[in-house]
């Protein structure tokens, strides 16, 4: 069964609620390596973003993620502004006059997202950022697609991926944002980026599941 | 935490309309989206500056705010970049026609959402030049990290450039001149204490009663190593020496030299650092021309100061000393 206009504002949703569960957690994060402020903030973004949402019903996919995205650069601030905003708007601007999702639509349009992401902030796998999630997750997601896999199977490996992704931050040097200026003091840190990065796919992955058990 | 505030979610606009109570009649507070701006903006065929950042560091950027220095300034969070809405309102409202430059500290959030409000400002139609200090010297600029910080010498930027721009200076006059600061200036700080977020309620960071974090950031983040406490003349040659280097200062240079407290350390510490520094440069035979010593780039309540030098040579004499009427710096208007 495609995606739906309703279960995309449902993956927003999850993700909201999961920062707002996390938020605490992220900023602890933070704390260690940077400047304490990612679960706040993001809280701050995704309230806006989700109640924005729910003020503008439609069925236009694309038009409701590219809201979602200028809302988080206009409310989020720091570096997660731009690139949380920026992964939004290239996903709705890949998406644009949709109103329902294949498969493979989900995979194009994260892979536009991550690549806005990657773009804007000029990093690489393994400096120990939200790429580190982001892009083994658009990987294994293309692959399963590619093989045939439903999209609620795919995005439990793209979840899979992503969690992957963020464990192996841990060992790393970070060498972008604010903890790059820690250089080796920044080893056996968890990022923060990637972290909030694997709950967005855990959202998107929770969402389809409970969609296909109802 | 024990804060004189009303409300940790309502810091920011509460003090940005004390700033408009207290000094109405030289800035215009906006709030939502949050900028300041000068009374009398825009002025007509004047390059206009404008500046932003996280909050928490005041004076700056908003007490800069006034003729002489910047026509607008975007305040973030505390310690969290401004965002490019904030930003491109405050371009448009000071815009005289004469192209407006942005200075930015580099600091990946600043320099994310300068560079997005400048894309939307030129789809305005508006010339927009940027310029990205980083004269941190606790912080190897290399590949592998987001490279120097802009710490200090973004506040003696910003009077250099508001001094150039009062002379109807062209946008890229002032923007090479804003480079020549940055080129000439070199920080570094350090914390004797932390200091606490409101909306996070406890300390970023833990130092013992005997330590201190030297080549700390303005916001609280660890700095490059940390030591036991040391007399003020230790401390300043831990600061200052890495700078002399850096500048590669000889015998018969002048410098502006800036002893910034980063919000706890009082003033009398201060004039310690002060001497201790003029006694280090006056035995290499470099000469304090100017100085600057007092709250200006802060940290919250952390304790601790930093040191910046900038090499001076007549422009930028000149360019300092030029009149200036801001809530934080003011002389000869």
């Amino acid at each position: 069964m495609p995606v739906q206009y309703d279960d995309v504002v449902a993956w927003v949703k999850a993700f909201a609620s999961a920062i707002e569960e996390n938020k605490a957690y992220l900023t602890q994060l933070d704390s260690a390596i940077g400047d304490a402020d990612h679960g706040t903030n993001m809280q701050r973004g995704f309230q806006a973003a989700v109640q924005k949402l729910e003020e503008s019903p439609g069925d236009d996919i694309g038009a409701a993620l590219k809201g979602v995205g200028m809302t988080l650069v206009s409310k989020i601030g720091g570096a997660g502004g731009p690139l949380y905003g920026t992964f939004f708007m290239q996903m709705g601007t890949a998406l644009a006059g949709k109103s329902e999702l294949e498969a493979d639509d989900w995979a194009t349009a994260l892979e536009a997202g991550v690549e806005g992401v990657q773009t804007r902030g000029k990093a690489e796998l393994e400096e120990a950022t939200m790429l580190d999630a982001l892009l083994p997750a658009v990987q294994a997601l293309k692959e399963s697609v590619g093989a045939g896999s439903s999209l609620e199977a795919a995005l439990v490996k793209a979840t899979e991926a992503a969690q992957g992704g963020m464990k192996a931050t841990i060992p790393l040097i970070a060498r972008k944002g604010r903890a790059s200026y820690l250089g080796e003091r920044s080893v056996g840190h968890q990022d923060p980026g990637a972290t909030s990065s694997y709950l967005l796919m855990k959202a998107a992955s929770d969402v389809l599941a409970t969609k296909k058990a109802s | 935490m024990k804060k004189l505030i009303n409300n940790p979610e309502d810091v920011v606009p509460d003090a940005l309309q004390g700033m408009q109570a207290a000094h109405g009649d030289v800035l215009r507070v906006m709030i939502d989206p949050h900028y300041l701006c000068r009374a009398d903006a825009p002025v007509q065929g004047k390059v206009a500056l404008v500046s932003g950042g996280g909050s928490g560091h005041e004076p700056m950027h908003g007490g800069f705010v006034g003729p002489g220095m910047l026509d607008a300034a975007c305040p973030g969070e505390v310690f969290t970049s401004p965002t490019p809405d904030q930003m491109l309102e405050a371009t448009k409202a000071v815009d005289g026609g004469a192209g407006v430059l942005h200075i930015v500290k580099n600091y990946t959030g600043d320099v994310l959402n300068f560079e997005m409000a400048a894309d939307l400002a030129r789809e305005e139609n508006i010339e927009v030049e940027a310029v990205v200090i980083d004269d941190d010297v606790a912080v190897q600029d290399s590949l592998y990290t987001a490279g120097r910080r802009g710490v200090g010498a973004t506040v003696l930027a910003e009077k250099v450039c508001g001094g150039a721009a009062e002379e109807k200076r062209s946008l890229k006059e002032v923007a090479d001149l804003c480079r020549k600061v940055n080129g000439n200036g070199r920080s570094m700080g350090m914390a004797l204490t932390s200091c606490i977020v409101p909306a996070a309620g406890a300390p970023t960071f833990d130092l013992g009663e005997d330590e201190m974090e030297i080549g700390i950031g303005i916001h609280g983040e660890p700095g490059r190593e940390r030591i036991s406490l040391a007399p003020a003349r230790e401390v300043v040659e831990r600061l200052a020496g890495p700078i002399v280097e850096d500048l590669s200062l000889q015998q018969g240079d002048n410098v502006l030299a800036f002893v910034n407290s980063m919000g706890g350390t009082p003033l009398i510490e201060l004039y310690i650092v002060f001497n201790e520094l003029k006694k280090l440069l006056s035995g290499r035979g470099v000469n304090i021309a100017r100085n600057l010593i007092g709250p200006y780039i802060t940290s919250l309540e952390m304790a601790g100061c930093s040191i910046t030098l900038l090499k001076l040579d007549d422009e930028l004499t000149r360019l300092w000393d030029a009149p200036v009427s801001t809530p934080g710096l003011t002389w000869g208007a």
